[in-house]
Formats: structure tokens, C-alpha cells, sequence
């Protein structure tokens, strides 16, 4: 069987780039997702202790932790789609660089629209 | 009258077995299926809990009362519970597979994930049915308007 650490054709273009990103932003999402049900869970212990909790994600340094999850998740999300669309549509292989291309432009409006906006929650104004 | 049945050429009977597993083939479709499902759920539950009126900054005991009070919210997060769950778990499931090259290692990892994603994914099950939003002698400070309303 081939070995993770052997080469492939995908080496060094958009599509390894992406397939890196997609796989580290995986990875992210699941670790905070076992985490959030852990401390959602904490409802049926008191509000109190929920509200201790939540409390932490309204610090300045969370609002940028929930940047840096939103920016994974867009990510992850339209490079994921972009994966479909090449194995399911007939011109998405052909297509597959711009797509990419396409994917960094949508991630880029979700950025450019959420940040400003965390930071006014965070900071007031 | 006889007749003579005759067996159709070429079944019940294959040279070798095929070498795609149903399960693989199933567990495929179910990351592209499940993808397209969690982009609708994810994004909106960060509308309404990041974006929507004062974001992040909203959210206490008495904001997850008022959304788990309405079953539309509670089969939005339980579906989305168990979608990003299966789809994580899968996805890590490959990962280990592309690293970890000895069977010791690999057969650890995962027993260790699976065990990790099944409590996961009924702590979460159970928070969300047996979730009470009016606990008996809480601060009323801290619960939803309607506990004590009536
Ligand atoms: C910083 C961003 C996030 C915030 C502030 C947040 C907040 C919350 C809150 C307040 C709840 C309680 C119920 C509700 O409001 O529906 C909840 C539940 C939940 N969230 Fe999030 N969430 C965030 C990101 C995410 C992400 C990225 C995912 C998916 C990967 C996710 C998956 C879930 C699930 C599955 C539940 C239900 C938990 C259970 O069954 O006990 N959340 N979240
Ligand atoms: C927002 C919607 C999502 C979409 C559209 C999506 C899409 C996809 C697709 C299509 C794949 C398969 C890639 C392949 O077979 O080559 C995949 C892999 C993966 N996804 Fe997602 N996903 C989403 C959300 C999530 C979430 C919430 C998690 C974590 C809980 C997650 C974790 C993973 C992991 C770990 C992999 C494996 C990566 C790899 O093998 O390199 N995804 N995703």
C-alpha cells in the first residue's frame, strides 16, 4: 500500500495545498466539536456553571479563537463542496483550479464580513 | 411436456471477490452526503448564535432555554450533532489509516476515537431531551422570562 509520504501527482499545486487545508481544518472543527458538547453539557449541571462557561467565549482572546474556528469552517466547508462538484459534475475536474480559486473568493466575503462584525460584539460600537 | 431450464451464464459464480467494500463505498457518499446537510445546519447555527443581534455576547442559560424551548431547534441541533459526529469521526478514521502504519497503533487510535465520538454523541442526545429550563430552585436572574411567568 502507499505510504502518506509518497509523492503524488497532486505535489506542490492547488490541489495538494487544499488537501492539506482541508484535512487541518477537519481535524480542527472535530477537536473543538468534542469540546462545545462537553461544555454545552453543562446546562444540566446549573446555570451557573453554564454561564461560567459561556462567560469565557466573550473574552477578547476567544473572539479571535471564534475568528480563527469560523475561518476553518468556511474553509472547510467550500473546498468540501468544491470536492463534490468535482466528483460529481462532468466539468468539474477541467474546472477544478478555478473552483479553487472560487473558494478562496467566498472565504474571503465571509471574512470580510464576519470579522468587523465579531468585533463589534466584542468590543462594543 | 418437460421442460429444461437452462442457468443463465455468468451467475453465482465470480473468480474472485470484488475488491470494493460496500462500507467503504457507503462511508464515501455518506462524507459527501452529510457535507452538503452540515453546511445549511453549521451556518446557521452561527447565524443565530455569532451574527444575529449581539452575537456571542447574548448567549447564556436562559438564550439556549429560549431556542431548546421550540422543537424546530432541538432536531436542527440534534441532527447536527450527529451528522458533524459521524462526518468528523469518518473523516478522522481515514487520517489514521493514512498515518499510523502499525496495526498495534492503528487498532489503539481507533478504539480510543471511537469511544471518544459515541460518548460525545449521547451526552449530547441526552443534554438535548432531558435539558430542563426551568430547574426547581435556580436564580430566577438567570432563567428564560417564561419560568416564571404564570
Ligand atoms: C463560536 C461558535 C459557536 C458558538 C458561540 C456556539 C454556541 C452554541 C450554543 C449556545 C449551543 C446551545 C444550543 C443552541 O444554541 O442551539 C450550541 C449547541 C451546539 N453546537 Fe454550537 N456554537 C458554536 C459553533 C459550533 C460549531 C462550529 C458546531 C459544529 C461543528 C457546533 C455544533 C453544536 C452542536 C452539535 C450543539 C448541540 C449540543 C448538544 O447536543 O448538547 N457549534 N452551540
Ligand atoms: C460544513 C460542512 C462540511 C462539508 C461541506 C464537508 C465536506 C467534506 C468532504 C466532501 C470530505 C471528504 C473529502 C475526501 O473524501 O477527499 C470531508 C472530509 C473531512 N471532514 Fe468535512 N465537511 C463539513 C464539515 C465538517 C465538520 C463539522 C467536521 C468536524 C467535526 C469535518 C471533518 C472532516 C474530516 C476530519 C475530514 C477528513 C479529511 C481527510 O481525509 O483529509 N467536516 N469533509
Amino acid at each position: 500500500m502507499a505510504k502518506a509520504s509518497t509523492g503524488t501527482l497532486y505535489r506542490g499545486n492547488e490541489g495538494m495545498w487544499s488537501w492539506v487545508a482541508h484535512r487541518v481544518t477537519g481535524v480542527g472543527i472535530f477537536f473543538f466539536l468534542l469540546v462545545h458538547v462537553l461544555d454545552t453539557a453543562l446546562v444540566r449541571v446549573s446555570p451557573e456553571a453554564y454561564n461560567a462557561v459561556i462567560g469565557t467565549y466573550k473574552t477578547p482572546v476567544m473572539a479571535f479563537g471564534e475568528i480563527a474556528l469560523v475561518a476553518a469552517i468556511a474553509f472547510h466547508a467550500f473546498n468540501g463542496l468544491r470536492v463534490i462538484l468535482v466528483d460529481f459534475s462532468k466539468s468539474g475536474p477541467k474546472n477544478q483550479k478555478k473552483l479553487f480559486w472560487g473558494v478562496i473568493i467566498v472565504w474571503l466575503i465571509i471574512m470580510i464580513a464576519f470579522v468587523p462584525r465579531q468585533l463589534m460584539h466584542t468590543f462594543g460600537g | 411436456m418437460s421442460t429444461t431450464s437452462i442457468p443463465a451464464p455468468r451467475t453465482g459464480y465470480s473468480r474472485h471477490k470484488s475488491t470494493r467494500s460496500k462500507f467503504e463505498m457507503f462511508a464515501w457518499l455518506f462524507m459527501r452526503v452529510s457535507g452538503i446537510v452540515l453546511v445549511i445546519l453549521i451556518f446557521g447555527h452561527l447565524f443565530v448564535n455569532l451574527w444575529a443581534g449581539e452575537g456571542v455576547q447574548a448567549i447564556d442559560f436562559g438564550f439556549v432555554a429560549g431556542k431548546w424551548a421550540s422543537p424546530f431547534w432541538q432536531i436542527w441541533d440534534l441532527l447536527m450533532l450527529w451528522l458533524a459526529m459521524l462526518h468528523g469521526t469518518n473523516g478522522l478514521r481515514t487520517i489514521i489509516m493514512d498515518y499510523a502504519e502499525k496495526p498495534g497503533t492503528r487498532m489503539s487510535l481507533q478504539v480510543i476515537l471511537y469511544i471518544a465520538s459515541a460518548i460525545v454523541i449521547v451526552l449530547g442526545t441526552l443534554v438535548i431531551f432531558t435539558f430542563d429550563p426551568c430547574p426547581a430552585g435556580a436564580d430566577p436572574a438567570l432563567l428564560a422570562s417564561f419560568c416564571s411567568a404564570a
